[in-house]
């Protein structure tokens, strides 16, 4: 029974009984991830990635929906899908008074067949750490070596929920380029993280997760495009003055969407030679002088932003202000309403 | 082969895990063998310790004085009596002549167990509290030394056989009582504690994500509580026997026997506590609440008969009471298989119980 699809998913929900009624951790996600794909589900924290993520594991029950791992359920194949799929969790802190090597040894007995643990060592990179002690590892390794305990039963589909969360730049990158073999390799990766860059840098096809709920599919090239414009004008004025509505600049050549953004705006802007002039001229003409001006080419986390309202990394800001966000949205976007 | 079993890597994950950890080598062994050692060196048996008694100066107290003179001169020069002697053996008198009131003194502050007011050379008056079981026995001590210093013949022949036979010691009650302690600590610090602080880490969740069997996890992490209960036995019944020549009179078979079955059964008692808790406290809580009424209750520093007749069912239905009971049966009186078949039974229904429910309650994500 071979499919061609790693992971399929439909109409996935998941709720939890909460203080003011049930909440849906997810609700309704369709997903279909190819073999060989990189797959990247981008959110911010409390959008449903990790329920997700553990539900495709087979570590957590749907409330309804269906799963396919490798054309299989969980329910009646769970032995068989455990065999084929590698898991690293979020925040797994192995025993500290093991050594590298008799950690990995000890999960590559739980697979019939899999990679020596050298080789899975190897494989991140942990080669002159074989035979030190967890303890003795930095946060970086000890991920690294969550990744070699997960590759070593050699799984065709591979799991990985914040690999980088909370490291340092170096050991972010070496994370990357283990992620970047196993897809040489036809490994199906999928990971969750809440990095744009990464997600830019490592996925083929990105989905985006908002409140349990896919609000953007497609490769981080594609979505970007979807902004209609891919560069971004951000600047912030001098003084006290009164606040300009933004729909000022959204009249201006070449901008497609005008908002503000923290302390100062922030333009979606197609051609920022045609924008940046008409854009100082309304300046001058406004008496406003500028405090500082910065263009820069759209990411990822514009796509986000601009489909929320909200910035990926700020967790507050829709608590402070969901009402004021949302109407915010309607005017500077009104073209997605959610 | 060995390699490829998840039970034996887990297996041997476990007890690397214990012996790289010298701070708990030494709470799992040698806190109780400092416990034994300490306990069992402030509770030996010694020879009775003299008799602080105080006496109130006057013209009379100088027949007193010479009297008890006597008497502590007597016992330093004929330690052991002859055989048949009518002399019973009593304590060394600490006699000390102060004025009255600093003698009253003395008796009101606890600082002395007895006074005597002599009145004149032929009688005298005893001050005690006797509520004070040592002032009653002072008092006894001395008024048959002054009597017999003054001529009274006792009219019957008796004689003094005195036994301090190895296992009716404090130390023979105690060695037991701690191995039972131990089983008691392995099965709630060693499965319990392990198992909740693996949760924590999401090791266990980790351990699930792969093809993992459970019963080999669970199999290995008994089998390694039992292969730790060998040197707890053992550290245990050396110091015993080898420090305090504590007897060893039953099969020590049958004792490893019960000590595995009551280890056992602290096991489910630890998989039990463990099965749904989440966080640290939690499961110290409820250890203590497992732990606490059995180290009272249980017979392990003292006898648990002394607990009134209507709690005695309950604390007969204690694991800990009936593993520390059946062990001592077994090493100090030399009992059988089947003396101590009932212990053995319930022992054996608390681990099956337990396993039982945990197993069906054990949260593994």
């Amino acid at each position: 029974m071979i499919s061609e699809w790693a992971i399929r998913v439909r109409e996935l929900r998941k709720q939890y009984p909460g203080r003011d009624g049930p909440v849906d951790a997810v609700n309704g996600i369709d997903l279909e991830i190819p073999r060989g794909e990189c797959f990247g589900l981008l959110g911010p924290n409390g959008a449903g990635k990790t329920t997700t993520v553990e539900i495709l594991e087979g570590l957590n029950q749907p409330t309804s929906g269906e799963v396919e791992v490798l054309g299989l359920r969980w329910e009646g194949d769970e032995t068989r899908i455990r065999e084929r799929i590698g898991v690293t969790l979020q925040e797994t802190r192995f025993p500290d008074k093991e050594t590298v090597r008799e950690l990995v040894t000890l999960f590559r007995s739980f697979y019939n067949s899999g990679l020596e643990p050298d080789e899975a060592i190897a494989r991140v990179s942990l080669e002159v750490k074989a035979n030190a002690l967890v303890e003795q590892l930095s946060g970086g390794q000890q991920q690294r070596l969550a990744v070699a305990v997960a590759l070593v039963g050699d799984p065709e589909v591979l799991f990985l929920d914040e690999p980088t969360t909370g490291l340092d730049p170096q050991s972010r990158r070496q994370l990357w380029e283990v992620i970047r073999d196993l897809r040489s390799r036809g490994r199906t990766v999928l990971l969750t993280t809440h990095y744009m860059d990464e997600a830019e840098r490592l996925c083929d096809r990105v989905a985006i997760i908002d409140h349990g709920k896919i609000i953007a599919l497609g490769s981080p090239a594609e979505l970007i495009a979807r902004l209609g414009a891919d560069h971004i004008i951000e600047f912030a004025l001098e003084g006290n003055g009164s606040p300009i509505d933004p729909a000022v600049f959204a009249r201006l050549d070449s901008v497609l969407t005008a908002r503000v953004d923290g302390d100062g705006y922030l333009l979606t802007v197609g051609e920022p030679h045609r924008a940046l002039p008409e854009l100082l001229d309304e300046l001058e003409a406004l008496e406003r002088p500028l405090a500082r001006l910065t263009t820069r080419h759209a990411s990822l986390e514009d796509v986000f932003v601009a489909l929320t309202g909200r910035h990926l990394r700020d967790d507050t800001e829709e608590e402070n202000s969901s009402g004021g966000s949302r109407a915010r949205r309607r005017w500077s976007w009104g073209r997605r309403s959610r | 082969m060995l390699r490829s079993s998840p039970f034996v890597q887990l297996y041997l994950a476990r007890l690397r895990e214990f012996y790289r950890q010298p701070a708990r080598i030494f709470w799992v062994y040698g806190f109780p063998t400092l416990l034994a050692v300490v306990l069992g060196l402030a509770f030996q048996s010694r020879p009775p310790a003299p008799i602080p008694v105080h006496l109130a100066d006057g013209p009379y107290a100088g027949p007193i004085v010479e009297a008890i003179q006597d008497h502590n001169r007597k016992l330093g020069s004929s330690p052991s009596d002859p055989p048949g002697g009518a002399r019973a053996i009593l304590p060394p008198i600490n006699l000390a002549v102060v004025p009255e009131s600093e003698a009253i003194r003395l008796l009101n502050t606890g600082k002395t167990t007895l006074v005597i007011l002599p009145e004149t050379s032929v009688s005298w008056t005893y001050r005690y509290d006797p509520t004070r079981p040592e002032a009653t026995a002072a008092r006894q001590v001395v008024d048959q030394v002054l009597q017999e210093a003054a001529g009274r013949v006792n009219p019957r022949q008796t004689r003094d056989l005195q036994v301090t036979e190895a296992g009716s010691r404090y130390i023979d009650f105690l060695i037991p009582g701690l191995i039972g302690v131990n089983a008691m600590g392995g099965g709630l610090w060693g499965i319990g504690f392990f198992l909740v602080n693996l949760r924590i880490a999401k090791l266990l969740k980790c351990f699930v994500a792969t093809p993992m069997p459970r019963r080999d996890f669970l199999g290995a992490i008994l089998a390694a509580r039992l292969t730790f209960l060998i040197p707890d036995l053992a550290v245990l019944l050396l110091l015993g026997s080898l420090a305090f020549g504590m007897p060893i009179r039953g099969s020590l078979l049958l004792v490893i026997l019960i000590d595995v079955v009551g280890a056992l059964a602290f096991a489910g008692i630890g998989l039990l506590v463990a099965s749904r808790v989440r966080t640290t406290e939690a499961v110290s809580g409820l250890m203590n609440l497992v732990m606490i009424p059995m180290y009272l209750l249980s017979g392990v520093f003292f006898s648990s008969d002394h607990f009134p007749e209507r709690f005695q069912p309950l604390i007969q239905a204690l694991p800990l009471t009936q593993l520390v009971g059946a062990l001592r049966k077994v090493l100090l009186e030399g009992a059988g298989l089947v003396e101590v078949s009932s212990s053995v039974c319930i022992l054996t229904a608390w681990a099956v119980v337990t396993f039982s429910l945990a197993l069906r309650w054990f949260r593994w994500t």
